[in-house]
């Protein structure tokens, strides 16, 4: 996985609350067996007008977000499905962080997968955020995954919280299932003292299921 | 030792080692499987030359693609045959079970758990798909999962994780007549909001809790996810052991007969406190429809679509001006005037044999309105057999329903059960966002008995008065 350690990126606003995850990505794009390749998908029924063609107001297809690499955003980000290929279309577009003033826990936890970062700020520094980045073409912040700030153009800077586990995962871009896969013993000592107290548990589906 | 809720129970019985800062490796009982979120995670433990740490813990099933008519002549949309093609290549190389698309066990991966006794009480359970926190309904902490976290199950049957806060979700009373758990469930996302239980298990407690069927407690649990919540849970009772027994997966004999004895220990503990507790009276809940295009946006159906010019907030005031614009719907209009194209009863929220047999109850000697077409589709194989040989079937289709295979079909229309631009639905579905039931397709979520009324008189009724 990338590690993320600091950013300096044009911000590209969507100023609503509770986008699910069935507007970030709709289901016709979950058919592929591939995790790339998901822009395409992006915000597709937003993106278009009644009559199909682009609509040019919305914030993607405005020449000045062109390159955008920090999503800000307002309540409930991600909410919805659990559906990865959320966070994939985002990353495939080009955004590495997402700001918001919550998000749901499922995309939140996504994110973290696969190298970005989503972070949040207080309702009242996204609301600041929103009107600069709506004001300003070319606004654009820097994120530091280290200091865990967030600093404005004009020198405001912003401190986020994060699990310091989740941060070190993503600072050195570590592989989660081979650092799980270092406490094989202990998961291996788990199973059989479990399997002593709830021998149920540990008998095999594929047993038990005879043929249709 | 300490007073704990069932969730502290569940959570330290599972906790294979724990870091001094709350990062717990949670060890993983079960998962399943279904196409759309899974064939990344098996790509993923291919390329990395890893194998599925416990094959035998794994159940996997298609559902979300699968056609609801006749499946012999096999699936029209390629990309969708393809996805159900490597599911099942996948099970074949990393010998994980699986029902496939023409086994009689096939359907919902939320109603086939609990129907072959997969789900059980006590255990850790999760799937690449939020409505996980259906199997919560039996004393179960189950969530859904990212495509990634799938994958780190199948290696190593486990997942990091924080420990949530717990909340406390009492409901006591009864429920007016024909007033069901999705009623339930609707008024207190209505109350609480979408992102209410965010960070939070909500444990379901209270007398209505109580009186609710298994089939009530796992549409309550389903949407838990719908109020933020990843899980939800039911303390296990005589109702829960009564559904298990005998199942193909459930524990035999003596096993049983232990297994059961473990489980009546599942109860939050008298002293035991929660981080929140949100209290409601069962006497004061209506039958819900949602007005808008979340799942907090719903109202009582004796209530009026709401006016954002009395709203103070000017976020809300924003996403109700954009809900109503996109659902064509006015302000202070009457729910019961709003006329429908579509009814749809069917999905891992309310697609369950109890579901059915009060829906056909109630369609019994009537007809779906000619300017209505509804559609009934059972959550698995299983249910659908049951449901005919009860003659449900022919009740439906006498009045007017298509009776179809069992699927996830239109609650988010992946296979061919789409809404067209501007079609109007009522729903027994979980979600309502924009699009869900196809593009520009606008969806009311309701319970069965209600669904089945708005499809006879082809707009809401108040089913509490209805004939």
């Amino acid at each position: 996985m990338q590690p993320f350690t600091t950013m300096t990126g044009l911000v590209a606003p969507l100023d609503r609350v509770n986008v699910d995850t069935d507007q970030i990505i709709p289901k016709q794009f979950l058919k592929t067996i591939k995790r790339t390749g998901l822009r395409e998908g992006l915000f597709y029924d937003w993106r278009k007008q009644k009559d199909g063609s682009q609509d040019p107001l919305f914030f993607l297809n405005q020449p000045r977000y062109q390159g955008a690499t920090i999503l800000l955003t307002r309540d409930n980000f991600g909410c919805g499905s659990s559906r990865e290929h959320a966070p994939w279309a985002l990353l495939d577009q080009g955004f590495r962080c997402i700001i918001a003033s919550s998000f749901a826990d499922i995309f939140y936890n996504n994110c973290f997968q696969n190298g970005m970062l989503p972070v949040v700020l207080n309702a009242d520094e996204v609301l600041a955020m929103m009107t600069d980045v709506l004001a300003t073409p070319g606004y654009q912040l820097t994120v530091d995954l280290g200091s865990q700030t967030v600093t404005a153009p004009n020198g405001t800077r912003s401190h986020f919280e994060i699990d310091p586990f989740r941060k070190d995962c993503l600072y050195r871009g570590l592989d989660a299932i081979g650092l799980t896969l270092q406490h094989e013993d202990a998961i291996a000592a788990y199973e059989t003292r479990r399997k002593a107290e709830a021998p149920w548990l540990f008998t095999d589906l594929r047993e038990n299921l005879g043929r249709a | 030792m300490a007073a704990q809720t069932l969730f502290d129970k569940i959570w330290d019985s599972h906790v294979v080692r724990a870091e001094p800062d709350g990062t717990t490796l949670l060890y993983i009982d079960r998962q399943l499987v279904h196409e759309v979120t899974s064939p990344q995670a098996f790509e993923g433990l291919t390329l990395s030359g890893r194998r599925p740490r416990r094959p035998g813990a794994t159940l996997a099933v298609p559902d979300h693609n699968v056609p609801t008519t006749d499946r012999t002549v096999g699936i029209a949309d390629p990309l969708s045959a393809k996805q159900i093609q490597t599911l099942e290549g996948n099970c074949r190389d990393f010998g994980i079970a699986l029902f496939g698309m023409n086994d009689i066990r096939q359907g919902i991966v939320h109603v086939i758990g609990p129907e072959q006794g997969f789900t059980l009480p006590g255990t850790t359970i999760v799937c690449g798909d939020s409505h996980t926190s259906t199997h919560g309904a039996f004393g179960a902490l189950a969530f859904g999962i990212g495509t990634s976290e799938v994958e780190h199950v199948l290696a190593t049957q486990c997942l990091v994780q924080k420990r949530p806060k717990t909340m406390e979700i009492r409901v006591d009373g009864v429920l007016p007549t024909l007033c069901s758990a999705k009623d339930v469930i609707l008024a207190i996302i209505g109350k609480i909001g979408t992102a209410g239980g965010t960070g939070y298990v909500i444990e379901y407690t209270g007398s209505a809790i109580r009186a609710l069927s298994m089939e009530g407690r796992m549409t309550l649990c389903n949407m838990s996810i719908e109020a933020g919540a990843r899980a939800g849970m039911v303390a296990p009772d005589e109702k829960t052991i009564a559904y298990i027994k005998g199942r193909p997966l459930a524990p035999k004999a003596e096993l049983f007969e232990q297994a059961v004895r473990a489980w009546q220990q599942l109860i939050t503990d008298a002293n035991a406190s929660y981080d929140a507790t949100v209290a409601l009276k069962a006497e004061d809940i209506a039958p819900q429809v949602s007005w808008g295009t979340s799942p907090g946006m719903v109202i009582r159906v004796d209530g009026k679509v709401p006016d954002p010019h009395t709203m103070a907030d000017e976020n809300t005031r924003k996403a109700t001006e954009q809900a109503l614009a996109y659902m064509g719907l006015t302000a202070n209009m009457p729910i019961t005037e709003i006329t429908i194209d579509k009814v749809f009863i069917g999905s891992c929220t309310n697609a369950r044999i109890e579901d059915l047999r009060l829906a056909a109850s109630l369609a019994k000697g009537k007809h779906v309105a000619k300017t209505v077409h509804a559609m009934v589709v059972p959550g698995s194989g299983l249910v659908k057999q049951q449901a005919e040989q009860e003659g449900l079937d022919r009740i439906f289709t006498e009045a007017g329903f298509e009776w179809r295979e069992a699927g996830c079909s239109m609650c988010l229309a992946m296979n061919a059960d789409v809404l067209q631009p501007g079609e109007r639905c009522a729903s027994t579905s979980n979600r309502n966002f924009e699009g869900r039931q196809g593009a520009g397709g606008r969806t009311h979520l309701v319970s069965p008995a209600m669904a089945v009324a708005a499809a006879v008189e082809g707009h809401f009724v108040d089913i509490r008065t209805w004939r």
